[in-house]
C-alpha cells in the first residue's frame, strides 16, 4: 500500500504528461541519483568503478542508442560496434588534432560524426526492412571496422594499431581521461553524460518524435498514410541512435579502457549490445540499463562464483558458458517475456501496488 | 591522383596483362562461392517453408563440424562419428521445434529472427564447451592439393566441394519434385496460409526443414572444415552466406547458388586486384557492401518474389 | 473542424475520380471508374467482396498508383499523390483490417494522428521545454476532446492491441479525426460489429459529418446502415461502376440487384445478400 497512484489526482494534462507521474517513482529516482553521485564514490573501490560501474554506464548508453533505433523505431541493427568505433576514432582524431578543444565538445562532435555516418547507412532502410536491413547493417559493421584497421591515418600511423586516449580534463583540472585520471572522476563524468542523455531520450520517446518512431515500428504503412514521412523518421532514428552509440564509443575509448582499438568494436560487440536490449526490454529506457547491468554482471558472477565454491574454472570455459547462458536467455525472454526485464520490473511494481491485498 | 590510378586503371592493366592469372583467381573465387552457397542453401530451405530467417545456420555448420571432428579425435571411426552427428542434428531440429518455434508461433518474423540469434550463441558455446576452441584438423580422406586443369591451377578440395554442392542441389530438387514430403513443403512454400489452413501440420514441417538444414550444415561443415580446419572462425565465414542470400533471394535454391558464385568471384577478384590499393582484407566487407548496393535496386533479390504491400 | 458547414448538399465537388484504371497483373481491380464526392456529403461505396472498393480508397489517398485516370481533389488534378501528401492535404482514413499502432496506447495513437499539426523538433523534444512542452499539452487537450467525443475515456492508457475489436475501430476513427480531415475515408468501419456497436458507430459518423462538416466516403456492407446514413451511393462490381445515385435509386437498380443476388458471383459474404431487400427506410 506504500506504492500506489490512487489518491493522486492529476489536475492537469501537464501533471499527467510529466516524466514520472507517480510520486513514489520520483522519490525513488532522487534516492537513486543521490546514491549514484554520493554513495558510490564514497564506498566503491577501484575494481568496482573500473571493472563494473564504468563499463556498465558505457554499455547502458550504447544499449540506449540501439534501443532507440531497434526498440522504438523498429529498425534492427547489427552495426552498433561499427558506430561505436566511429565515435571512438572521431574523438581520438579530434582530441589529437585540436588539443585545446574541450573534451566535452570533443565527445559531442564525435557523436555528431557518428550520427552523420549513421544517416548514410540508414538510407537503405527506406527500401528494405526487417532482417534485410539487419544484414545491410552488417555492411556498416564490417566496413567501418576494416576502415579503422586499415587506414593508418586513423591511428596516427601507430605501428600496433592500438593507441591510448590522451590526457584531458573538464573544469580545468579534473582529469577524466588519460593515465592520470582517477576512477572516481571518470565514473562521475560517465554518470553525468549517461544521465543527461537518458533524460533526453526519455523526453524524446514520450513526445511527437518518439510517437513517430513507434508508429513506424508498429505499422509503417499506416504511419505513412497518416502523414508520417518514413525516410525522415527512420533517418532521425538512425541519427539519434548513432549519436548515442558514438558517444558510448568515445566514452569506451577515453573513459573506460583508455585505449582506442578497432578490435574492441567488432561484430561480437554489436551482438552483445543487441542482447542487452532484448534481455532488458525492447522499447524501454529502463530496460537498456537493466539489460546492460545483466550482461555486465553475469560474466563477473560466472568467473567469481566457482572461486567462492572452491572450484577452478578456465577462462575459455567461462566464455563458452556465457554464450550458452545468453543464448538460452535470449530465447527464454523472447518466448516468455518479449518485453524483457523492464516488464518484469513493472509487473513487480504492480504487485507491490496491490500489496498487501493481492486483489 | 595516384590513388585513383591504382584503383581505376592499374587493376585492369594487370588483368589484361595476365589473363590466365585472372581466370585462375576467378575460378578460385567461384569455387569458394560454391562453399558459401552450401551454407546459404540451409537458410533457404528453412525460410522457404517456414518464413523463419535462421541466423544460426552458420553456427550449425560449426557445431556439426565440431561434433564430427571431436568424436574422431576421441578415436571414433568416421562412419560412426558421421552417424552420431546426423543423429545430433536431427535431435537439434526436434529441440528447436519444441523449445523455440512452437512457443513462438504467432510472433513476428523479426522476433523469430532474434530468437535464432539466441540459438546461434547457444550452439556456439555448447560446441566449444564440449570440444574446445582450438583448431581441429578434419581428415576424411577428401583429396586436396593443387591440380592443373587446362592450364589453370585449382585446388582439388574446391573441385570436390563444387561436385558435392551440385549433387546436393540435384538431390534437393529431386526431393522437392518427387517425394510426397517434398510436395508438401513446396505447397507450404507457395502459399503458406493456404497450406496451413488445409491442415499441413506446421510442427512436422518445422522438424523436417530444420533436419534438412542441419544435414546441409553438416555437409558444409565437412567441406569448410577440410579446407580451413574446424574452428570458431567458421561461423564468421558462414556469415558470408547472408549477402549471398540477399543477392539470390531468400526463397530460391538456384538463387543461393548464383548468389554464392557472384559473391565468391567478385570478392576474390576485388581482393587480389583492388585489395592492395585499398589496404587489403577487402574480403571482410566487400560482399556486404555489394549486397547493400544491390538491395537498393532490387530488394527482393535476383530470384526472390516481389513483395506487394496491401492494407 | 474544417470545411465550412452549410455547404452540405450544395454542388461543391471536393473530389472527382475520372476513368480510373488499376490492375494487379491480370486482375483488373478498377476499370474505368468515375464518380465524385461533394463537399459535406456522406458518400457510400458498396459492392461484393473483391469489387475494388478498398483499392478505390487506396488510390484516393495515394497508396496505390492507378495506371490510368485522374483524381481531382479540391480542384487540383493529381496523378500520383503520395500517401503523406494526401494526409497533408486533409485526407484521413481508417482501414478494413484495423491498422492501429498496436503497442501504443489509445491516447498515443490519437496523438500520433495529430503529428501533421505539430511542428516537432528533435532538440526541443529532447529537452521537453518551451515549444515542445506547450505543443504537447495543447495537442493533448485536443486529443482528449476526441476521446470524450468517442466515449473511450476509460481505455485511453491501454495499449490498443489489448482492446476489444469494437473499441479498436473506434480508436482508429479517433486517430483519423485527430488530423482534422476535410475528407474522411472509412473502410468498413462497422465490419465485424454487433448491432449495438454498429448503432454507436453510425451515430459517431453522422455526428462527425454534421458537427464538423467533414466529408465522408464510406465502404460498408450493411445495407441498412448505408441506406440510413449516406447521401449518395456508388456501386462497384468486378472493378466497374454499375450504379450511382441516392440510396433509393440504387436499391431498385436492376444491375445492383443482379450483382448482389447473382449466383455465379464467387465468395460474397452471406450477410450481404439478404440485406438488400430487408432494408428499412
Ligand atoms: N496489393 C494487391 N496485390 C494484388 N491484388 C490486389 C491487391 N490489392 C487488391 N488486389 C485485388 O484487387 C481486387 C479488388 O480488391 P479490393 O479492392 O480489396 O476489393 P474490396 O475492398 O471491394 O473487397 C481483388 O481481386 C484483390 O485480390
Ligand atoms: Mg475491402
Amino acid at each position: 500500500m506504500f506504492y500506489r497512484e490512487a489518491g493522486e489526482f492529476k489536475t492537469s494534462y501537464a501533471a499527467d504528461q510529466a516524466i514520472f507521474p507517480i510520486a513514489q517513482d520520483r522519490i525513488a529516482l532522487v534516492v537513486l541519483v543521490l546514491a549514484a553521485y554520493v554513495g558510490v564514490p564514497l564506498i566503491a573501490n577501484g575494481y568496482w568503478l573500473d571493472a563494473i560501474l564504468i563499463p556498465f554506464l558505457v554499455y547502458s548508453l550504447a544499449a540506449l542508442g540501439l534501443n532507440i533505433l531497434t526498440g522504438y523505431a523498429g529498425q534492427v541493427s547489427l552495426g552498433t560496434g561499427g558506430f561505436m568505433a566511429v565515435g571512438a576514432f572521431s574523438a581520438y582524431k579530434l582530441a589529437i588534432g585540436f588539443p585545446h578543444l574541450n573534451v566535452v565538445l570533443v565527445i559531442v562532435i564525435a557523436g555528431l560524426i557518428a550520427a552523420a555516418v549513421g544517416i548514410v547507412f540508414g538510407v537503405p532502410s527506406l527500401r528494405i526492412k526487417g532482417f534485410y536491413l539487419a544484414v545491410a547493417t552488417l555492411a556498416a559493421q564490417f566496413f567501418l571496422v576494416w576502415l579503422f584497421n586499415r587506414v593508418p591515418w586513423f591511428t596516427n600511423y601507430s605501428s600496433s594499431g592500438v593507441i591510448s586516449a590522451p590526457l584531458r580534463a573538464v573544469f580545468g583540472r579534473v582529469y577524466i581521461t588519460g593515465a592520470e585520471a582517477s576512477s572516481v572522476d571518470k565514473y562521475l563524468f560517465a554518470l553525468t553524460t549517461v544521465s543527461l542523455l537518458a533524460l533526453a531520450a526519455k523526453n524524446m520517446v514520450r513526445c511527437a518524435t518518439g510517437r513517430a518512431w513507434m508508429a513506424i515500428r508498429d505499422m509503417d504503412i499506416a504511419a505513412e498514410i497518416i502523414g508520417i514521412r518514413p525516410l525522415a523518421t527512420k533517418l532521425t532514428a538512425f541519427a539519434v541512435s548513432s549519436f548515442y552509440v558514438g558517444v558510448a564509443g568515445a566514452l569506451w575509448a577515453f573513459v573506460y579502457t583508455g585505449t582506442v582499438e578497432p578490435l574492441a568494436f567488432d561484430v561480437e560487440r554489436s551482438f552483445q549490445i543487441l542482447f542487452m536490449i532484448i534481455i532488458g526490454g525492447l522499447g524501454s529506457i529502463l530496460g537498456s540499463f537493466l539489460g546492460a547491468a545483466f550482461v555486465v554482471l553475469v560474466p563477473v558472477l560466472l568467473s567469481n562464483a566457482p572461486g567462492f565454491l572452491g572450484l577452478s574454472i578456465r577462462v575459455a570455459t567461462v566464455t563458452n558458458l556465457q554464450s550458452i547462458i545468453f543464448g538460452a536467455l535470449i530465447v527464454f525472454f523472447l518466448v516468455v517475456e518479449p518485453n524483457g526485464l523492464a516488464r518484469l520490473w513493472q509487473v513487480g511494481k504492480e504487485k507491490l501496488r496491490l500489496w498487501p491485498f493481492p486483489y | 591522383m595516384h590513388f585513383l590510378y591504382t584503383v581505376l586503371i592499374d587493376p585492369f592493366v594487370q588483368i589484361a596483362g595476365d589473363p590466365r592469372f585472372f581466370v585462375e583467381v576467378l575460378t578460385g573465387g567461384l569455387l569458394t562461392g560454391v562453399m558459401y552457397s552450401l551454407v546459404a542453401l540451409g537458410f533457404v530451405i528453412i525460410y522457404k517453408a517456414s518464413r523463419v530467417f535462421n541466423f544460426a545456420q552458420g553456427t550449425m555448420v560449426l557445431f556439426a563440424a565440431l561434433m564430427l571432428v571431436g568424436q574422431m579425435e576421441m578415436g571414433a571411426p568416421a562412419w560412426l562419428a558421421l552417424g552420431t552427428t546426423c543423429g545430433v542434428m536431427v535431435g537439434l531440429a526436434f529441440a528447436v521445434e519444441r523449445l523455440v518455434l512452437r512457443p513462438m508461433v504467432n510472433q513476428s518474423e523479426i522476433i523469430l529472427f532474434m530468437a535464432t540469434l539466441g540459438i546461434s550463441f547457444f550452439l556456439e558455446g555448447l560446441g566449444q564447451l564440449m570440444w574446445g576452441g582450438d583448431v581441429h584438423t578434419l581428415e576424411l580422406g577428401i583429396p586436396s592439393g593443387p591440380l592443373t586443369l587446362g592450364g589453370i591451377l585449382v585446388n582439388k578440395l574446391d573441385l570436390v566441394g563444387a561436385a558435392v554442392a551440385g549433387l546436393l542441389v540435384t538431390a534437393l530438387a529431386l526431393f522437392f519434385r518427387w517425394t510426397s514430403v517434398g510436395r508438401v513443403l513446396r505447397a507450404v512454400a507457395d502459399d503458406h496460409q493456404a497450406a496451413l489452413s488445409v491442415g499441413v501440420p506446421l510442427k512436422v514441417v518445422w522438424v523436417i526443414v530444420w533436419t534438412m538444414a542441419g544435414l546441409v550444415a553438416l555437409v558444409a561443415g565437412i567441406m569448410w572444415g577440410s579446407s580451413l580446419g574446424v574452428q570458431f572462425s567458421l561461423s564468421l565465414v558462414a556469415l558470408k552466406a547472408l549477402p549471398v542470400l540477399i543477392l539470390g533471394g531468400f526463397t530460391s535454391v538456384p538463387g543461393a547458388i548464383v548468389g554464392g558464385l557472384i559473391v565468391g568471384a567478385t570478392e576474390k577478384v576485388g581482393e587480389v586486384f583492388w585489395g592492395p590499393a585499398l589496404g587489403g582484407a577487402v574480403e571482410n566487407w566487400f560482399a556486404y557492401l555489394l549486397a547493400l548496393i544491390f538491395l537498393l535496386f532490387r530488394p527482393q533479390g535476383l530470384f526472390g518474389e516481389r513483395i506487394i504491400e496491401r492494407v | 473542424m474544417s470545411a465550412e458547414p452549410g455547404e452540405r448538399g450544395s454542388d461543391g465537388v471536393l473530389l472527382e475520380v475520372s476513368n480510373l484504371r488499376l490492375a494487379f497483373g491480370g486482375i483488373q481491380a478498377l476499370f474505368d471508374v468515375s464518380f465524385d464526392i461533394r463537399r459535406g456529403e456522406i458518400r457510400a461505396i458498396i459492392g461484393p467482396n473483391g469489387a475494388g472498393k478498398t483499392s478505390m480508397l487506396n488510390c484516393i489517398n495515394g497508396f496505390y498508383k492507378p495506371q490510368q485516370g485522374t483524381i481531382t481533389y479540391k480542384g487540383r488534378a493529381v496523378h500520383q499523390m503520395r500517401s503523406h501528401d494526401a494526409a497533408k492535404n486533409g485526407i484521413a482514413r481508417t482501414f478494413q483490417n484495423i491498422a492501429l499502432f498496436r503497442s501504443m496506447t489509445a491516447l498515443d495513437n490519437i496523438m500520433t494522428g495529430r503529428l501533421l499539426k505539430m511542428r516537432a523538433n528533435l532538440l526541443w523534444d529532447a529537452l521537453y521545454l518551451g515549444p515542445a512542452r506547450r505543443e504537447e499539452l495543447a495537442h493533448r487537450a485536443f486529443a482528449e476532446r476526441i476521446i470524450d467525443f468517442l466515449e473511450i475515456q476509460a481505455v485511453r492508457k491501454i495499449p490498443v492491441g489489448r482492446l476489444p475489436y469494437g473499441l479498436q475501430k473506434r480508436v482508429e476513427l479517433g486517430r483519423a479525426l485527430a488530423a482534422e480531415p476535410e475528407l474522411l475515408l472509412l473502410d468498413e468501419p462497422m465490419g465485424g460489429m454487433n448491432v449495438e456497436e454498429k448503432q454507436d458507430m453510425s451515430r459517431f459518423i453522422l455526428d462527425v459529418n454534421q458537427e464538423f462538416g467533414t466529408t465522408i466516403a464510406l465502404i460498408e456492407h450493411d445495407m441498412g446502415v448505408v441506406m440510413d446514413i449516406s447521401d449518395r451511393v456508388v456501386v462497384l462490381d468486378y472493378g466497374r461502376k454499375i450504379a450511382d445515385g441516392t440510396p433509393d435509386q440504387v436499391r431498385t437498380d436492376p444491375a445492383v440487384v443482379e450483382a448482389y443476388l447473382g449466383v455465379d458471383h464467387g465468395p460474397a459474404p452471406a450477410e450481404e445478400k439478404p440485406c438488400i431487400s430487408s432494408t428499412p427506410s
